[in-house]
């Protein structure tokens, strides 16, 4: 009998699966050098960038995708999406947005006009449509600290030092399939660059929108904290409604200098499909952190919401002495969705820390799956490391799955790992409503505590977001 | 005499065991009943089937609260028409904020009731009063709810629940079991603040200790799934000296 409205209550609506009616120019589906020739073109690349997707692609057709993971989907035909697709640019009006993007991002909740911004959390955002960035706020703001803030696309023109410096440098061009594929292919993302000794003054944040029809959004995003310098950054995402996949496959490098700090937070939340399993972003992304210097400390908080697919490790490589990661995650899986996800920590340098706390949620027919590595090389003398994998299943259909491997060659090295998993117990649940809380409450309530030490890591604007998502996930009622 | 609830004929089975088989009980508004009777006798069952616990099916009889049947209303509404059950073994609930949760059972209730919500600051200030006078730690406002609570913080817990949204029926389940002398002082007073002439309690319990704190008006006898005698409290001394055996059934 407590189950009965169970199903009913977790089965969320998804909210921002409408369609921008906008003009996109597209180009047809297929992969190879000549996409990838267009795409350059497309972005006005040097040529140095168009050779280096080319070696990325030549890699590419030479590997396999993988499927280690527990992940259970109908092939994709990589010849059967297409690479581009870019809203079409109103005559005159270079600088202008098209309104209807800007009132489609009003309706997601984000402002792409500075002087809308509530007073007092300034957030500068980077609006990218399917393969293009739309626009960038508080550019040139940030440009009076010295924050680079802009678009990968422009970084590649106007800081080619930089991006040849950094980018491949903590993701290998062919560090897997779905990486070689960005390296060839990748689109538009974001570009961050905080120098020496700057606390960035505002939140950074970068939203994807998924538009067009049969397209792949392939970002990248490349951001890099000079040493002694503070960032905040955040993503969010969403796509339209649609009965057919649509691949999304990102790459982010971060790269932490001596002294600095960056703080990576994510809402995933693209379209998950239907109940059966129909349409659904498949996601795959390779997103990766080096701690360089000494001291230096990276924070991974992801809230995954979204998706029919998740095949995401956020990872950390410690290498500087003393240097911490972090990764916090809430993964929820409803629906038919299936997500592998967990990350990686490499212990290289001295009295290296890392922090693993990552939930998942399953219900319904979602199978959640946690995939971690602790590594401790022999270098990393008092290195530690702190995991704590939990998962809760509503419901009887649903499936968690824990896969934590541990390789340590300091054995002075502390790890520590400890995993549960629990049913949001019909005893917990009758607790509530005998107290006169609805089931639906009642089961909110208890994922809400069950997320809390993840949901704190977040900035407070998103914590919010973060919350009120993951109530419209579970809750077909609300919203 | 008015009774707020009228229990007749109840027969109910948890999985395929037929536990009560037949129970009469009426409970007359605003006075302390006490349920005694030995282990497996059908105590714990009889208070599951009043609140409407997912373990229990009622296969017949009925149970009448305020003139109306609530064998087929759902539990949060049995809950919001003011029926509370302090539970025997309060069920840990991780990341929930104890007086969040609080708040949020209270509110459910006054809006059921149509009276305004408590704002976070005007409930702050009554659950503070009623901590003090449970001799509870403040620290009960931002802990979990029931996590690594100790056995008679769980217990003083419920007593606070039940201060807080102030029900008309009060079950107290086995409340004295695995508390110290101080904390069933703490809880006796507790509930003995309830006792207004309006309020009824339903005492159940296995042991008499907890009737020296709370003074019952009436002892019914609980014996394979019956009540087999229904008396006042010199009802407890006999008891005591020759056990639940002796009792005849009526």
């Amino acid at each position: 009998m407590a189950n009965e409205g169970l199903d009913k209550a977790v089965s969320g609506e998804y909210a921002l699966g409408f369609e921008i009616d906008i003009e996109t120019e597209t180009v047809p589906p297929g992969l190879d050098e000549s996409t990838i020739a267009f795409i350059s073109k497309k972005k006005e690349e040097p040529e140095w960038m168009l050779e280096l997707r080319l070696k990325a692609l030549k890699k590419w057709e030479t590997m396999t995708e993988p499927h280690w993971a527990k992940l259970d989907y109908t092939p994709i035909n990589y010849q059967s999406i297409s690479y581009f697709a870019a809203p079409k640019e109103q005559i005159d009006s270079l600088d202008e947005v098209d309104p209807k993007i800007l009132e489609a991002y009003e309706k997601l909740g984000i402002s792409l006009e500075e002087q809308k911004q509530l007073a007092g959390v300034k957030v500068a955002v980077d609006a990218v449509v399917d393969s293009v960035s739309v626009k960038t706020t508080y550019s040139e703001e940030l440009e009076k600290h010295g924050v680079i803030f802009c678009s990968i696309s422009d970084a590649i023109r106007e800081h080619p030092e930089l991006v040849k410096k950094y980018m491949f440098s903590v993701v290998p061009m062919a560090d897997n399939y779905f990486a070689a594929l960005n390296s060839a292919v990748f689109t538009d993302g974001t570009f961050v660059y905080i120098p020496k000794g700057v606390r960035c003054p505002m939140e950074l944040s970068t939203y994807f929108r998924i538009n067009a029809l049969n397209t792949g959004q392939f970002e990248r995003t490349l951001i890099i904290a000079d040493e002694g310098s503070h960032v905040s950054y955040n993503e969010g995402c969403s796509a339209p409604t649609r009965g057919e996949h649509q691949l999304h496959a990102a790459v982010v490098e971060l790269i932490i200098l001596k002294d600095a700090e960056i703080k990576y937070s994510t809402i995933q939340n693209w379209y998950p499909g239907d109940e059966n399993g129909k349409g659904g972003i498949y996601n795959f992304v390779t997103k990766r952190a080096i701690c360089e210097g000494d001291n230096s400390k990276v924070s991974w908080t992801q809230v995954e919401t979204g998706s029919a697919i998740t095949w995401k490790y956020p990872s950390c490589i410690l290498k500087g002495d003393n240097s911490v990661g972090e990764f916090y995650s809430v993964a929820v899986t409803t629906l038919a969705q299936q997500a592998d996800t967990g990350t990686k920590m490499i212990h290289i340098g001295k009295n290296t820390r890392s922090t693993i706390i990552s939930k998942g949620i399953s219900a319904m027919k979602g199978q959640n799956t946690y995939r971690g590595l602790v590594k401790i090389n022999a270098s990393a003398v008092g290195a530690r490391n702190y995991s704590e994998c939990d998962s809760l299943l509503i419901g009887s259909n649903c499936g968690a799955h824990t896969f934590p491997y541990l390789e340590s060659k300091d054995t002075q090295g502390q790890v520590e790992h400890e995993a549960t998993t629990s049913k949001i117990s019909d005893e917990q649940l009758f607790y509530l409503r005998q107290r006169g809380i609805t089931e639906e409450d009642a089961v909110s309530m208890i994922v809400h505590g069950f997320c809390k030490q993840v949901f704190s890591q977040l900035p407070m604007e998103y914590a919010v977001e973060a919350k009120a998502l993951l109530e419209l996930t579970l809750e077909g009622s609300v919203g | 005499m008015s009774t707020v609830m009228k229990i007749e004929n109840l027969e109910a089975k948890i999985g395929d065991k037929k536990i009560l088989k037949g129970l009469n009980l009426e409970l007359e508004a605003g006075k302390v009943h006490a349920i005694m009777g030995p282990n497996g006798a059908g105590k714990s069952t009889l208070s599951k089937t009043i609140v409407g616990h997912y373990d229990v099916e009622v296969l017949g009889g009925d149970i009448t609260y305020k003139g109306k049947s609530i064998v087929d209303m759902d539990a949060e509404e049995r809950a919001l028409e003011g029926i509370f059950l302090s539970f025997q073994h309060p069920v840990e609930i991780p990341g929930v904020n104890n007086a969040y949760f609080l708040r949020t059972a209270l509110n459910a209730k006054r809006k059921y009731e149509g009276k305004e919500e408590l704002n976070a600051a005007e409930f702050l200030r009554l659950m503070k009063n009623h901590l003090e006078m449970l001799g509870m730690k403040s620290d009960m406002i931002s802990r979990s709810l029931n996590e690594g609570f100790s056995g008679g913080e769980k217990k003083r817990n419920e007593i606070l629940q039940m201060l807080i949204l102030e029900p008309e029926v009060i079950i107290l389940d086995e409340i004295d079991s695995g508390l110290d002398i101080d904390a069933l002082r703490a809880v006796s007073e507790g509930i003995n603040k309830m006792k207004d002439g309006k309020r009824t309690f339903l005492v159940i319990t296995h042991y008499s200790r907890i009737l020296d704190y709370i003074e019952p008006d009436y002892i019914h006898v609980l014996k394979d799934g019956k009540v087999i005698k229904t008396a006042g409290p010199e009802l407890v001394a006999q008891l005591e000296e020759h056990g639940y055996d002796a009792i005849e059934e009526e």
